[in-house]
């Protein structure tokens, strides 16, 4: 019984982790570009949820909806001011821009927040659930039941609209892109945006039950790069089968190895899948 | 550099010691230089893949603490002179650099770049948690020297020669490379991966060669670093800030160039130094946001750093003298 609770833990944390790493995905498949500081987003996002907590109140709607804005609006900024000029430079600009990005974020967070863990204030969500004999907190719950959906609701958005037919067709050309009347700039200015909101709202759902500082950023910077390369980079249903795997994974590996080896083994992963299958599981050769 | 610039360079780094032997603080600049040139050993051999290659790692820590953990691992055990452990360490840089370029490689350099950080916090996971290398506490060199093998001096002076020596070795083998087989394929290589393949540039294997010659000396670097304090942890000999440190005094100066990670030690050391003075402890959280920002500012602004800032206006002001002369 301990062991399908594990699991079902582990796959609910995993379906966060699809979310932000189908941000990461994003831009990948947008434009060749990796983000550093996809972490560091993502525990902005953390950091936005406790202060709209703190300042304003409301619930869990109230404070994922604030990180999801806070954060498109960085991301956004983050492009214009950053990433549409180094796309154009060699690629130790691209790689140093967001590298840099993320330790800037990372001190300032360390800076501002100081570097001790903090928890959110109790909010309405609280409780276990007990499903058949598995007992779970509602928070992980709900966390991994909305990171669910939203991700799937990032999957129609870029298949099923004509947004998402925008985006794909910058991203295949972005000149003839531009020929066909869509503006290139606002697109991948709407994917950052995007892929930043994922991150954030992913942080706000894992600040419900989890303690954070600002050091937990390079963690999810890590987990978002084998979620996404295990999933195949470019593909959100890959990013969003390999969340639930990586999450599984994790689980597993705390309870029968130990906790701090979690991320050992899915280090471990990422350098095997980089010698035995780069392109991922759904990925072609 | 002309040959006048270079000879005036080396005496100065040689003299330095000595010029400043007379102030009041002598030990403490002789001690900076020192560091300086620690400094510039780790960024001249990021450089070699990272520059000259065009390969961006951001993981050269797990190269530097293996080059500082086994000088110490070895007195620790078996009470064996550190200077035991130096080959040792270069010898498992070079496992970890096969390990992560053969797969990468062949891939674009994004993978490369997630490879290096997911292996060192990796490294810095399992040393951090394994007792035998000291966990979280870390390992520690011999307290007296027991003989010359032991590498320990009560003055920063011997350090400082031997790092100048090591030193000038790589800038030499550097100077070499840039003017061999190799120095060319990798110019190939960062200038356009694909048109070097296919100009029959053999990519994946040139590439590896840049990253075992850069792993070889950060090793030694972090050997270096060992054999000076006598003491190592994770955080010291394996945290991220370390590879940041790497990078940031190669970008300043100018990645790719021969001098611009001297130059860029020459900057950032006594900054850094001065900055940790007046703001005391609070002034290393401060230190690393200006980092990050510089590191932004110069991949968004000059990717070339200071060298080649320093040519651009150079050629601008002659362009200037010549219409002037020609007026």
């Amino acid at each position: 019984m301990i062991l399908l609770q594990v699991i079902a833990g582990g796959l609910l944390l995993g379906a966060v982790y699809a979310l932000f790493s189908s941000g990461l995905s994003l831009i990948w498949g947008m434009m060749n570009f990796i983000n550093f500081a996809h972490g560091e987003f993502v525990m902005l996002g953390m950091y936005a949820a406790l202060l709209t907590v703190l300042w304003l109140g409301g619930g869990p709607g109230v404070f994922g909806l604030a990180a999801a804005m806070a954060l498109f609006l960085l991301g956004v900024v983050v492009y214009f001011g950053l990433i549409r000029e180094v796309m154009r430079g060699p690629m130790l600009a691209q790689i140093l821009s967001t590298f840099g990005l993320a330790l800037l974020l990372r001190y300032a967070a360390f800076w501002i927040f100081s570097p001790d863990f903090v928890t959110l204030p109790q909010t309405s969500l609280s409780g276990t659930v007990d499903l058949g004999g598995i007992l779970l907190t509602v928070p992980q719950l709900v966390a991994g039941l909305v990171a669910a959906v939203l991700t799937l609701a990032m999957h129609l958005l870029l298949t099923r609209t004509a947004i998402g037919s925008q985006l794909l067709a910058v991203a295949e050309d972005r000149n003839a892109a531009m020929l066909m009347g869509i503006r290139p700039d606002r697109m991948q200015a709407l994917a950052w945006g995007l892929s930043a909101a994922s991150a954030g709202i992913a942080g706000a759902l894992m600040a419900i039950s989890f303690p954070f500082s600002p050091a937990v950023g390079e963690t999810f910077a890590l987990t978002a790069f084998v979620v996404v390369t295990l999933g195949g980079f470019g593909s959100v249903p890959g990013a969003m089968l390999a969340g639930l795997i990586v999450g599984l994974i994790e689980a597993l590996s705390a309870y029968w190895i130990g906790p701090i080896y979690k991320d050992v083994v899915v280090y471990g992963l990422f350098v095997a899948l980089l010698w035995l299958r780069p392109q991922g599981l759904l990925g072609r050769a | 550099m002309t040959r006048w610039g270079l000879l005036a360079l080396a005496a100065a780094l040689v003299a330095y010691p000595w010029l400043v032997a007379g102030s009041d603080s002598a030990a403490f600049l002789q001690d900076m230089g020192a560091l300086v040139l620690l400094a510039a050993i780790g960024a001249s051999a990021w450089n070699i893949v990272g520059g000259y290659a065009g390969q961006i790692s951001v993981g050269h820590a797990m190269f530097f603490g293996a080059g500082a953990y086994l000088p110490l691992l070895v007195y620790q055990h078996w009470q064996l002179p550190p200077l035991v452990g130096v080959p040792l360490g270069i010898a498992a840089s070079l496992v970890i650099a096969v390990l992560i370029g053969f797969p990468t490689f062949r891939l674009t350099g994004h993978y490369f770049s997630m490879a290096t950080i997911a292996v060192a916090e990796l490294v810095r996971i399992v040393v951090g948690n394994w007792d035998f290398l000291g966990a979280a506490i870390g390992l520690q060199g011999p307290a007296t020297a027991r003989g010359w093998y032991d590498v320990i001096f009560r003055s920063s002076v011997p350090y400082y020669y031997i790092f100048l020596a090591v030193l000038a070795l790589l800038i030499l083998a550097t100077w070499q490379m840039q003017r061999s087989r190799l120095g060319y394929y990798l110019g190939a290589i960062r200038a356009g991966e694909r048109a070097a393949r296919s100009l029959g540039v053999p990519v994946r294997r040139y590439k590896l060669y840049a990253l075992m010659l850069s792993a070889t000396f950060t090793s030694l670097a972090g050997s270096l670093y060992a054999l000076k304090t006598g003491f190592i942890d994770p955080d010291s000999g394996l945290g991220i800030l370390v590879s940041v440190q790497m990078i940031i005094t190669a970008a300043l100066g100018g990645a790719g160039t021969l001098f611009g990670p001297l130059l860029g030690a020459a900057i950032l050391v006594p900054l850094q130094t001065a900055t940790n003075t007046w703001l005391g402890g609070s002034g290393s959280g401060l230190t690393y946001i200006v980092y990050g920002g510089v590191i932004v500012l110069i991949a968004r602004f000059e990717p070339g750093g200071l060298v080649e800032l320093w040519h651009r206006l150079h050629a601008a002001r002659r362009r200037r003298l010549e219409m002037r002369h020609a007026a």
